[in-house]
């Protein structure tokens, strides 16, 4: 069964015990925000820094899927397939 | 390293726009200083709790990217421990979620367990378990004000909570929405801003609206509180009833900052800003003013400080120990703090050059072994 991996920036890999990649088994296409609440779910301080209480991403959190920023196109409701790969990157933002 | 020191030491915490400086000293003049923690988080909110034997040190932490929660450390921060599920995060039934944590307040000694938290969105909080999880005031949340209250520059947050020594009387401050009372240990509020004054409203004495920059008690005399507001400085001697200006004497009324004695009555220390619309010390001229006569006169106090700083200090940007005679200390939007040994009597520069001072917190912490270093210099950080 192919994975759809999720791939974390480093400054979160130790909130998910070292690892820069994620991933989980899927049978078919599943929407963003399943796909982080799987993936996140043995690592809520992790799941914390992407999403805040209410679930929606955090605001200068972007996350993509085949290179294309999840906000342009169906946000969380976006499907990913096996296969693909999600990539989790921080907005160059602040001063 | 050197020698093992014990006895009556002090902490000083520096929570930055860009990180947490911690300071250890025995004397408060030469300060060993760790960090940054939590590089590129801003710190605007820490508590010391020294109770029932403990260091524990709480800092709320916001980033930008990866949102607010809060940490806490036992050991002087050499190691930091954010509860998995957070400590404070909204139930899921009031769709809102926590923008910053604005203060992090222990209760008093003999309710050990408990600490009060303020936060943005306007929000009241209560930890049982020393600073882990915290629980949302609903009496406040579903307070049908709510509506009307609005966002000061730095936004909508309950950044002031003080409880008296038996627990059912709690005054919280919040920008804006001024001073709210509750009689009930936080089961019901109610405005309480009775001769403060919002100059910038078409009604200049409204029930409640107004931006209350920091409230804090006085130390011995039951019902007496001081306010720093924007624009204007009061005393109640009431609970709240009454608010009377204690301005006069002082080289403006506006500023962020307002600190009370941890034993003596009336006295009390701010730090007035020239304007709202020139928020630099007056001219130019930095300083501390202290009461000693719950606000019928001022003293200003300079001793050590430069003779130009344009920079500000925010309202939780200054703290005072528990020793005697009692420390104060702030720090500067520029990233100066200062501290006194003396009550304000003189200062000396302990820290420069650090991103904006968001937050200061200090206390004694007695008994506890601190390692020295050999060379622990002044201005270190």
């Amino acid at each position: 069964m192919p994975d759809i991996s999720v791939v974390l920036p480093s400054i979160l890999q130790p909130l998910a015990g070292g690892q820069s990649v994620l991933t989980a088994p899927a049978e078919g296409p599943v929407k963003v925000g399943s796909l982080l609440d799987s993936v996140t779910g043995n690592y809520p301080v992790l799941a914390r820094r992407l999403r805040d209480e209410t679930g929606a991403l955090r605001r200068y959190v972007n996350i993509y899927v085949d290179g294309d920023e999840v906000r342009r196109l169906q946000g969380l409701e976006t499907e990913v397939a096996p296969g693909q790969e999600v990539l989790v990157i921080q907005s160059v933002a602040g001063g | 390293m050197g020698c093992m020191a014990t006895g009556e030491n002090f902490v000083l915490a520096i929570g930055t726009k860009k990180g947490l400086w911690l300071a250890t000293s025995q004397d408060r003049q030469q300060w060993s200083f760790s960090g940054p923690h939590f590089l590129m988080s801003e710190i605007p909110s820490i508590g010391i709790d020294t109770r029932d034997g403990r260091t524990r040190i709480m800092v709320g932490v916001r980033s930008e990217h990866w949102g607010s929660t809060v940490a806490h450390s036992d050991d002087l921060g050499a190691t930091w421990t954010e509860p998995e599920q957070g400590a404070i995060t909204f139930p899921a039934d009031t769709g809102a979620a926590v923008e910053r944590i604005w203060q992090i307040y222990p209760d008093a000694e003999s309710r050990p367990g408990v600490v009060w938290a303020g936060a943005e969105p306007i929000s009241v909080w209560k930890s049982t378990d020393g600073g882990e999880h915290f629980e949302l005031n609903r009496g406040l949340w579903d307070h049908p004000h709510r509506s009307e209250w609005g966002a000061g520059y730095g936004g909508a947050a309950a950044h002031s909570i003080v409880v008296n020594r038996a627990g059912d009387n709690v005054h919280i401050a919040m920008s804006t929405g001024g001073v709210y009372r509750s009689l009930d240990g936080g089961t019901s509020w109610q405005p309480r801003n009775k001769g403060i004054s919002v100059r910038f409203m078409p009604d200049p004495y409204p029930e409640f609206g107004q931006c209350v920059h920091k409230i804090a008690a006085d130390a011995v005399v039951e019902g007496r509180l001081y306010a720093q507001n924007h624009h204007g400085v009061y005393r109640t001697d009431d609970n709240g009833e009454n608010w009377n200006s204690i301005a006069e004497g002082l080289p403006a009324d506006f500023g962020f900052v307002m600190l009370t004695h941890p034993r003596r009555e009336g006295t009390a220390w701010v730090v007035p800003l020239k304007a709202d619309g020139e928020r630099i010390p007056p001219e130019g001229h930095l300083a501390v003013h202290r009461t000693d006569d719950a606000g019928a006169t001022w003293k200003r106090l300079d001793s050590g400080l430069p003779g130009r700083e344009y920079n500000s200090v925010l309202r939780d940007a200054a703290s005072v120990d528990s020793a005697e005679p009692a420390g104060v200390y702030f720090g500067t939007r520029g990233g100066t703090v200062y501290a006194s040994a003396d009550e304000g009597e003189s200062f000396t520069e302990v820290a420069s050059h650090l991103p904006d001072v968001l937050c200061v917190r200090a206390a004694v912490i007695s008994g506890v072994a601190l390692q020295v270093p050999e060379r622990a210099a002044a201005g270190g950080a």
